[in-house]
């Protein structure tokens, strides 16, 4: 029985882990390109001839 | 760094977008059909084919699968090549992915129609097609894990994330819960029973709802939404948080479908805490999408494409409230088995996966085709026509739900019942009327569409494949100075896999573990005992038919439900269920302690023709019940596959089980004759008498000896 306890334990150990992890990168700053991205999505690559194989 | 030359494949994606219109407007016909069917039962035609309990499995497998699916892979395979500047992996991958895809859908339809079903809602597929979809999953997997490796982009953009996430955990989803023991060629029993059947089959519905229609929709919000307004989405940050949050929270929110229900306590207050923390990811990715359209709300009064945007991610916020709200014990105990469920599942279905598909599909059929949208008016028509149908789908159906809440719950003054089922079910009819005419305005939207659509392809040309240019990635990727650890992730897609894997895991891990092995959760009764071989048949058929879209068997502890079906359920007497039958929706009422209530001439009168013995009944009839044989064959092999999955029939029982099948038969038989009814012993119909002779009678049994031994 004490198997489920252990493997209960370790799944929220490692859920946990998670949070910090998540919330030191937060607090850090470490989002700091958040600018490029979503920015470069909008222009298209392709070149104007289309159609061409 | 030299530039590449590379194309992208338009062919894909027009096929999944053709596929996807296609199929959403056969699911939705047929949606429309057994909305009706409700109002009238006529409309069942009595044909087994034609009747609701095969139908309404057919009408949400075509919508979620073959619609939304299609409508996700033609968002992917536009997208992803685009976002990461390189071609998907493999074209033959491709194709095998859209062709196994259409050919699941089509074998899906059929045999739904023909019967064959697992009997657990939105997995209700037979194995021979659950080892199909596998395989069509993992090669759709390996061509964006393979697309992702070989791209010439290093940042993963967040839809690639929510891509990614949805492959997964789909991927593991539909493996748990389609654990089955095969009985024959498309006849399989689900390796769990009872109260951890139904567990792992609302952990997967619910994460279904969560990673097929919402998360991967995300993705395509995040792609199409910025594309068609032409700016950057609100905020990136946010969208990040959110991602995590969302999947992290998603996975343990399944125990709501369970409120009240015979699941442990811990597990169902599990599920409640969750679901109401779900509602802070599922707004911040409504608010990032609504945000995004910042200062440019000009454009949606001009562009229709906008329009179906902004009320689908509306429709997604409203639905993302209204889920954790219905996750309330309170509240749940009001909209469980009610027609406020099926209200709130449609906001998220027309409102969100609908209108997001449409929206997307008005910005990507001109692209494809190198032209303009055909008209705009017909569009912004198809936008208000499309609205007005959510609507008068949804009020009737909020409405009809607290209806039947009040007259089900109202007791009289001198403490007895105040109205009969039939009563709820006559005053809900009406309710049931306006949904059906909401939906078919909802459909003649769509049909607009259709048109507006295949105009807009003759008028321009299709782009087979567009050329593109970029530099490959660096061999070594030196992380800058001041790297965020987040990038680390981001950069390795086999990372964020497996960590994403992880998440999701712990969370059904969690949950799951505990309940099957603490035998504690399920208190066994001594009283409850293996099916009979005929009552094993009968309910097969019971399965088959589908009387679970409408008949629950699962009796909640509330006075109103005690008074009338009788004493609530226990975990302990579904221990022999493979598969669970709850059921999630009581169109007709409740059936876990049928056994016992009428002779077995009324269920034969019942069956074939509902209203004789039930006035106002909407139920459809089943007269091939009474045509039909017994498959008597099959009765080895189903006691066998049984006692491998732990029910104790005695050791060869199989060998002489037919023997107590005719016995039992010949009983019934005999019972008919009593009251002049003559039939064969062999029929289906004497099966299913049996098995709803025998529901909730062995608790009873339990009941009457302990009070005789006071």
């Amino acid at each position: 029985m004490s198997i489920i306890i252990l493997i209960a334990a370790v799944s929220i150990l490692i859920a946990g882990g998670f949070l910090i992890a998540f919330l030191w990168g937060v607090k850090d700053g470490q989002f700091d390109d958040d600018f490029a991205p979503p920015n470069r999505i909008l222009f298209d690559d392709t070149i104007k001839t289309k159609n061409q194989k | 760094m030299e530039l590449q030359k590379f194309y992208y494949d338009n062919k894909i994606p027009k096929l999944f977008a053709i596929a996807c219109i296609f199929w959403g407007v056969i699911g939705m016909l047929v949606g429309v059909l057994i909305a009706f069917q409700l109002a009238f039962p006529v409309l069942n035609f009595g044909i087994e084919y034609t009747t609701f309990g095969r139908v309404r499995p057919i009408h949400t497998n075509a919508v979620i699968f073959a619609f939304v699916g299609n409508g996700i892979f033609t968002g992917v395979y536009y997208s992803l090549p685009r976002l990461l500047k390189t071609p998907m992996w493999s074209n033959a991958l491709s194709k095998i992915h859209f062709w196994g895809w259409q050919l699941i859908i089509v074998a899906a339809a059929l045999s739904l129609a023909m019967g064959y079903t697992s009997g657990k809602e939105y997995a209700e597929l037979e194995w021979p097609i659950d080892i199909a979809i596998t395989l069509i999953w993992v090669a759709f997997g390996i061509n964006i894990f393979g697309t992702i490796l070989t791209r010439r982009e290093r940042h993963l953009y967040v839809a690639i994330w929510f891509f990614i996430a949805s492959w997964v955990t789909i991927a593991m989803l539909h493996i748990v819960n389609s654990f089955e023991l095969p009985v024959s060629f498309m006849k399989s029993y689900s390796w769990y029973a009872g109260v951890q059947d139904a567990l792992v089959q609302w952990w997967y519905g619910h994460n279904a709802v969560a990673f097929f229609l919402t998360t991967p929709y995300l993705g395509l919000m995040y792609y199409f939404l910025p594309k068609a307004a032409g700016r950057p989405v609100y905020s990136y940050k946010l969208s990040i948080v959110h991602f995590w949050s969302l999947i992290f929270l998603y996975i343990w929110a399944g125990p709501h479908h369970l409120l009240y229900t015979a699941l442990p306590d811990w597990a169902q207050s599990l599920g409640t805490a969750f679901s109401i923390m779900l509602l802070l990811p599922s707004w911040g990715g409504m608010l990032n999408g609504l945000f995004t359209l910042r200062g440019a709300w000009d454009k949606v009064r001009e562009d229709p494409v906008l329009k179906f945007f902004v009320v689908a991610v509306t429709c997604y916020g409203m639905a993302t409230f209204e889920g954790p709200m219905l996750s309330l014990k309170n509240v749940n105990a009001i909209s469980h088995y009610s027609d406020w469920t099926i209200a709130h599942v449609h906001i998220g279905a027309l409102g969100w996966n609908g209108f997001l598909t449409f929206g997307m599909m008005y910005w990507l059929i001109p692209k494809l085709f190198d032209t303009k949208l055909y008209s705009k008016k017909l569009a912004a028509t198809h936008f208000w026509i499309g609205t007005l149908g959510i609507i008068l789908y949804a009020i009737p159906m909020y409405w009809a739900a607290f209806r039947s809440y009040f007259m089900l719950s109202a007791f009289t003054p001198e403490g007895q019942l105040q109205y009969q089922f039939i009563d709820v079910v006559q005053t809900v009819v009406p309710f049931y009327v306006l949904r059906a005419l909401g939906g078919t305005l909802y459909l003649a939207g769509v049909l607009i569409m259709v048109y507006n659509l295949i105009k807009t392809a003759k008028q321009g040309s299709f782009v087979a494949t567009e050329a593109a240019e970029a530099a490959p990635l660096t061999k070594q990727y030196v992380a800058p100075a001041k790297a965020h650890w987040h990038s680390f992730i981001e950069r390795k897609p086999i990372t964020l896999l497996v960590l994403s894997l992880i998440v999701v895991g712990i969370g059904g891990l969690v949950e799951m573990v505990p309940t099957f092995l603490i035998k504690s959760n399920i208190p066994t009764l001594s009283s409850v005992k293996p099916y009979t071989p005929l009552e094993l048949q009968g309910r097969d058929i019971y399965i088959s038919e589908g009387c679970y879209n409408c008949h629950s068997q699962m009796i909640r502890p509330f006075r109103y439900e005690v008074a009338r079906y009788g004493d609530y359920s226990k975990a302990g007497e579904f221990v022999y269920d493979h598969p669970f039958q709850w059921g999630s929706k009581r169109t007709g009422p409740d059936l876990a302690r049928e056994g016992g209530k009428y002779p077995d001439s009324w269920h034969f009168n019942h069956m074939i023709e509902p209203v004789s013995m039930s006035p106002g009944s909407i139920m459809p009839t089943y007269p091939w019940l009474y045509e039909k044989q017994i498959d008597i064959a099959s009765t080895k092999s189903k006691i066998y596959a049984m006692r491998k999955l732990g029910v104790p029939y005695p050791k060869n029982y199989e060998a002489v089980a037919n023997d107590d099948l005719k016995k039992q038969a010949d009983g019934i038989v005999e019972n008919l004759r009593k009251d002049k009814i003559n039939i064969k012993s062999d029929k289906q119909i004497i099966a299913l008498i049996a098995y709803l002779q025998r529901l909730g009678k062995d608790i009873k049994a339990e009941q009457s000896s302990s009070t005789k031994t006071q």
